[in-house]
């Protein structure tokens, strides 16, 4: 049942990272909330996937899940997160091992060395993702040297200098000026900017595979946002990591992701390219979401459409499909099962009821 | 449709001048070594039934400017004349808090956080009550019925008014939050970033809110906003700050259509569009945003603009008019396409 989702998109490249049926929920006094409850998605080698959703759809859980870094009383409860790791000691792809994070240990030897040296996080607050008692070259250098394997293939341990080198490598990479300077600046002593391009150096001083951005530019200003994405979409072309990259804003996924899984409430609504998902989205969630959003270009001053009612109370989760309370094209049969992830058309996947009738059996 | 009734009437509100100035101090003896200008020329008009938008990067000096026109801080310098509900015309920059007092109900506010901005300790009978009970507007009895009345107007049930805050969604607590503002009949609201919190499907709802209470009550709007798609949708005209000035002003087609000055035209580039075929990353605007209290010599923007040339390294451009009603900060407006 784990692997029954069709393998439609892209079935010749082996996905790096393959979410199946993943559910992760927090034990409260007051009730269990599921905050993830059933997703699937793959990334491939060296592509960008966009993850959209309001606050609350589980995007971010997700993504601590991956890096097994689910708080108590939060727990994966079902599912797995297959990852494939670095070929060992510089070998070709084939000899790559592939593990399930969801079964890892979260503390034991093998996650450690994924988490920040395989699977990379840019947190979405750089303020409070950097110590401000330590300088942030100190910060990136540490990193380096747990992580040290990457840079010196003689298996020989990095010294301390050789890591601050790196490090003001990285620091000009990501376009940092006075890289000597700046490495023994305390994050508080940078701007919005710079500190978010700091947190890239970090994410990047081990040469992940898999970068996960989660809404890195929601906290800065436009024009540095800009300036973030672009550097981004850069450091993505030379060095062809993947990049799961989390927002709620449309026009950065429509700018940075090929391709976007849509999430409301714990689960994936919809799939595809990027261009199918803006310009043919099949899923009522897709099309309400991308019609409730001001544009630069439409009428000003008119009542804009918009989803009716709110966000559900993560206790009061709806029956069936999470967002029937809230469907414009909401079924008799919609509050009574939950629809599945399945192909529409030939590259998005939808789970919805208008365009299929396979309920979920999970 | 209230651009031309501005030309009509006497403006609602119009600010000279404005400037906030804030000390820098150091030592034992708090020796004031410097200024932090945080406004520093802001110059607009508001006409009865319009919304002006005030947009601009954070520090920028936008949220200060609004704060100082609620005199919720004092201004350095400049004039806010106000005209009020019987027809005079009064200076709030100057004014003495105690005749500042009457005009408090006038003059409201919508908070940003919907979260921090509503007192968790108190039912939405004594939130929104709160300002008719400073005010001293009627008595237990009175201030429930205008709470019943203000919750049915914001789209809440009017039951709701024993329950506390924590009970309600964030969009629901900015409707509440809208209420309270509404409580006084105000005819000024400022919105400091009313929808930013919220949620992409929360925020429509409360913008349409926002309009049809506007068409319904003949409120005048002073809608501050860093996200320009947002405020293009709601604005009548829009003002862009940057350091502290006001660089553009102008109706939002026009503004739009062509903006006058290279840091606007820089500022609608660097949104992203909402549309994977559009590709928006031309020309970055790059570098940073100078400090207040140490702006570059000429024009503020001359290090980060493209077009700069020797005349805006030295000489500070004024604020003039390129066409009716389109101001704009820049020697080139009106000559160079941005």
């Amino acid at each position: 049942m784990a692997l029954d989702r069709p393998m439609a998109v892209a079935s010749t490249l082996r996905p790096l990272l393959s979410v199946r049926n993943l559910r992760v929920s927090f034990a409260l006094d007051e009730g269990l909330v599921r905050a993830v409850d059933g997703t699937s998605f793959d990334v491939m080698p060296g592509q960008v996937l966009g993850v959209v959703g309001e606050s609350g759809c589980g995007k971010s859980v997700t993504m601590r899940a991956i890096l097994q870094l689910v708080e108590r009383p939060g727990r994966i409860t079902a599912g797995e997160i297959h990852f494939r790791r670095r070929p060992p000691n510089g070998g070709d792809e084939d000899s790559a091992e592939t593990v399930d994070i969801a079964r890892l240990p979260p503390r034991g030897p093998v996650m450690r060395d994924i988490r920040g040296g395989e699977i990379a996080l840019i947190p979405q607050e750089p303020m409070a993702a950097f110590s401000p008692v330590h300088t942030v070259g100190d910060q990136i250098v540490e990193a380096i040297l747990l992580h040290g394997q990457r840079w010196q293939e003689g298996g020989r341990k990095l010294t301390r200098r050789e890591a601050r080198d790196i490090t003001v490598g990285l620091f000009r990479d990501v376009g940092i000026s006075m890289p000597e300077q700046r490495i023994d600046a305390f994050s508080w002593q940078l701007s919005g900017g710079l500190r978010q391009r700091a947190m890239i150096a970090m994410a990047l001083s081990c040469k992940p595979r898999l970068l996960i951005a989660d809404e890195p530019t929601t906290a800065i200003d436009v024009t540095t946002q800009a300036q973030v994405l672009a550097l981004l979409r850069d450091l993505q072309a030379r060095h062809g990591t993947a990049i799961i990259f989390i927002t709620h804003d449309l026009g950065v996924i429509a700018q940075m992701a090929s391709y976007v899984v849509v999430m409301y409430l714990g689960r994936v609504m919809e799939e595809g390219p990027v261009d199918d998902i803006f310009h043919a989205p099949r899923h009522p969630y897709t099309r309400a979401l991308l019609r409730s959003i001001p544009s630069l270009y439409g009428e000003t001053r008119v009542a804009l459409p918009v989803i009716s009612g709110a966000l559900p109370h993560p206790f009061n989760r709806p029956p069936g499909c999470p967002f029937h309370p809230r469907c414009p094209d909401v079924m008799t049969k919609c509050p009574g099962a939950v629809p599945s992830l399945q192909p529409v058309g030939t590259s998005q996947l939808a789970s919805c009821f208008l365009h299929h009738d396979v309920v979920d059996a999970g | 449709m209230s651009g031309t009734a501005a030309a009509s009437s006497p403006p609602l509100l119009e600010v000279r001048g404005l400037q906030k100035f804030f000390p820098i101090t150091r030592g034992f003896l708090q020796r004031v070594v410097g200024h932090v200008r945080a406004v520093d020329g802001v110059d607009f008009t508001l006409a009865e039934g319009e919304t002006l938008g005030l947009v601009g990067e954070s520090g920028c000096g936008k949220t200060t400017a609004s704060r100082c026109i609620l005199r919720a801080i004092d201004p350095t310098g400049g004039s806010i004349l106000y005209r009020t509900r019987d027809g005079r015309t009064v200076d709030l920059a100057t004014l003495a808090p105690r005749e500042l007092l009457p005009l408090r109900a006038e003059i409201q506010m919508i908070f940003q956080d919907p979260f921090g901005s509503l007192n968790p300790r108190m039912t939405l009978l004594d939130n929104v009550g709160e300002p008719l009970l400073v005010n001293g507007m009627g008595n237990r009895r009175e201030r429930a019925d205008r709470v019943a009345e203000l919750l049915r107007l914001v789209g809440l049930r009017p039951e709701f008014m024993h329950r506390f805050p924590h009970a309600f969604s964030g969009g629901q607590r900015q409707r509440i939050g809208i209420a309270r503002a509404l409580a006084t009949n105000p005819r000024l609201v400022v919105a400091d970033e009313p929808v930013s919190a919220l949620d992409v499907s929360i925020q429509a709802q409360v913008l349409n809110l926002l309009l049809e209470l506007q068409a319904r009550l003949k409120l005048t709007f002073l809608f501050v906003a860093h996200d320009l798609s947002v405020v293009r949708h709601i604005s009548d005209r829009i003002a862009v700050m940057y350091v502290g000035q006001l660089v553009e002003l102008a109706r939002t087609d026009a503004l739009f259509r062509r903006p006058q000055h290279p840091y606007t035209a820089a500022l609608m580039r660097a949104v992203p569009a909402a549309d994977p075929r559009v590709r928006s990353d031309d020309a970055i605007l790059a570098g940073e945003v100078p400090s207040p209290a140490a702006p570059p010599q000429g024009c503020y923007f001359n290090p980060r603009c493209r077009h700069a040339q020797q005349r805006c390294r030295v000489e500070a451009p004024a604020l003039r008019e390129i066409a009716p009603g389109h101001f704009s900060r820049c020697h080139f407006a009106g000559e160079m396409e941005f």
